[in-house]
């Protein structure tokens, strides 16, 4: 009987929690299809009679340059992790499978390396690639792949540790050489952990806005964040662009998130175990 | 064997490069650079020694009130005290909120994996989409509900420092707790069952289990998350840009967005890089020691 009280209290609770932690999503959703004058009159209604605009949403795609950014930020979200998947497992495996002082110092000095914050070298980094002349896309695939090694590697290694090694054993016995043992052998049996790379590297590279807000000089480049922020800063004071410019920017990640969920939960959980 | 040593080298080169060149060079660099008069172009600025470093510490001094007394202090340590502030009320908040949420979804409620996903939905947009929405629901929807219901609490939020604080907690708190309750579930259940059933054959109460079962098997995920919330609460830059852009009188600026205004703005790469070290030297310091510490705690439960 107390438990099913409990129970009662329980569900109540996580009901009233779900609905405070969406309500900021229904703000936006309905005062995006308000006029002006609609937003300042009622915040909380949904948009009625006169007050509806459906105008906004083509007016804010349309100034965000919405498909350039949308095609540039899955550009360098998906060839940067592509390339951390690739590059983080290989060097992993070798890391984790040599045993030499100099093997462990550069696994010592990835993981070091999380502790480093951004902001401590974006100044110099902006000016020696400036110098390299790499202030463009492929420079800043390049700078993902220096800044998501360190956690991308921490991962695998962690996961190649408990790997047993008798697999790859059989295979060089069979004759295959290492770039062979890894792609058919061991590749495939780090599939978990690579989802979990992936996931947490599209997460952040997917939202990032420093970088490229540091590195992309051509408008033409620019990633979603950057162009939502050069808008927001444009339509400030228009509400009504400025949310339907949001939900438009935050649409592709809950569609997606709506698909793949299961995966990215369990991907994030993996990471935390590691 | 001497092929082995080439595919080493060939394994681990992409990622040793890039690393290299784009974080590892960059920090010993920018420590030089912050000893010179750099203003982000000339390749060779001039010796200053400290002088930087002086700059940081008495320049464009500010008068704030701690506990209602008036101090003048120079702004950048006005900026880490409000982030070191910051930082602890969201680190305590976020940490707290995502293991109360781990453990409402893991009770064995009807509908716990819509709740889990619903929770975590925040932590995949980023900070500075979420900084512009909550602008909009604090000044706009804030103002409104008060107004009509005669809340004056409701009322001007963002235009004072408390409620700019207040602000940025409850943004990363939404943002983040999601996150911290992620961490939490897989540490709740990975806790055997057999450990709870024997708690209640012993006729064990939900507060012994807590004491007794919960908290010791769930201590290295604290760790962890401690350190998550505390790095990102310390490093925030995206959210403190887009939700208060420091404002108002740059009372909300934080240490991140400090450095960069120090470079991009007041046009002192030099100044800017200095602060960028000491950034450096206090956000390691300060996670390594909650690292040790919650290690030890670890140890003992």
């Amino acid at each position: 009987m107390k438990t099913g009280r409990n129970r009662i209290i329980l569900g109540f609770i996580g009901i009233v929690l779900a609905l405070l932690f969406l309500s900021p999503f229904y703000l936006v959703v309905v005062n995006s299809f308000k006029t002006m004058k609609g937003i300042f009159i009622d915040t909380m209604a949904l948009p009625f009679g006169q007050y509806l605009d459906l105008k906004n949403y083509a007016i804010a795609f349309d100034r965000l340059g919405f498909l350039r950014a949308f095609k540039n930020s899955l550009t360098i979200t998906i060839i940067s992790t592509f390339l951390l998947v690739l590059f983080a497992s290989m060097a992993a495996w070798v890391l984790v499978r040599t045993k030499t002082w100099y093997s462990n110092l550069i696994f010592m000095t990835f993981a070091a390396a999380m502790l480093i914050p951004f902001q401590s070298v974006m100044l110099p980094l902006v000016s020696l690639m400036g110098r390299m002349k790499f202030l463009n896309p492929p420079g800043i695939i390049f700078m993902y792949l220096g800044f998501g090694s360190s956690l991308s590697i921490i991962l695998y290694h962690g996961f190649i540790k408990s790997v047993p090694l008798e697999l790859e054993e059989a295979a060089i016995i069979d004759g295959c050489n290492r770039f062979q043992v890894y792609s058919i052998v061991v590749f495939p049996l780090l599939k978990p952990i690579t989802v979990t790379v992936s996931i947490l590297n599209v997460m952040w590279i997917w939202n990032d806005f420093l970088l490229p807000q540091l590195t992309i000089n051509k408008p033409e480049w620019a990633t979603i964040p950057l162009k939502m922020f050069f808008f927001f800063g444009q339509y400030s004071k228009q509400w009504h662009y400025a949310l339907a410019g949001l939900l438009i920017t935050m649409l592709p990640v809950i569609i997606f998130y709506f698909f793949a969920q299961k995966q990215i939960v369990k991907g994030v959980m993996q990471g935390s175990i590691k | 064997m001497k092929t082995s040593k080439l595919s080493f080298v060939l394994f681990v080169a992409p990622c040793l490069i890039a690393f290299l060149m784009v974080v590892i060079i960059p920090t010993f660099s920018g420590i030089l650079m912050s000893f010179t008069d750099w203003n982000g172009i000339d390749p060779n600025p001039a010796f200053v020694g400290l002088e930087n470093y002086v700059k940081a510490f008495t320049e464009d001094v500010v008068t704030v009130n701690i506990l209602s007394v008036p101090l003048s202090m120079p702004r950048f340590v006005n900026v880490f005290l409000f982030t070191a502030a910051f930082a602890t009320v969201s680190v305590i908040l976020i940490n707290a909120f995502g293991f109360g949420l781990a453990m409402l979804v893991t009770s064995g409620l009807k509908g716990s994996n819509v709740l889990r996903s619903i929770f975590f939905i925040p932590n995949l947009i980023g900070g500075l989409i979420l900084g512009f929405l909550w602008q909009f629901i604090f000044t706009k929807v804030f103002n409104h509900i008060g107004t009509v219901f005669g809340i004056e609490f409701l009322k001007g939020w963002l235009s004072t420092t408390a409620t700019g604080f207040w602000g940025l907690v409850i943004v990363l708190s939404w943002q983040m707790s999601g996150y911290m309750m992620i961490i939490y579930i897989a540490a709740i259940q990975n806790i055997p069952d057999s450990l709870f059933e024997a708690a209640d054959l012993d006729g064990a109460n939900f507060f012994h289990k807590m004491r007794n079962i919960i908290m010791p098997l769930v201590a290295q995920a604290f760790t962890v998350g401690l350190f998550l919330t505390l790095s990102n609460s310390f490093k925030l830059f995206d959210q403190n840009l887009a939700l208060t852009n420091g404002g108002p009188y740059l009372s909300t600026q934080m240490l991140a967005l400090n450095i960069y205004r120090t470079a991009f703005v007041m046009q002192d790469f030099g100044q800017g890089q200095a602060k960028a070290v000491l950034f450096l030297i206090a956000v390691s310091a300060i996670t390594l020691t909650q690292m040790s510490l919650s290690k030890k705690k670890e140890i003992e439960f």
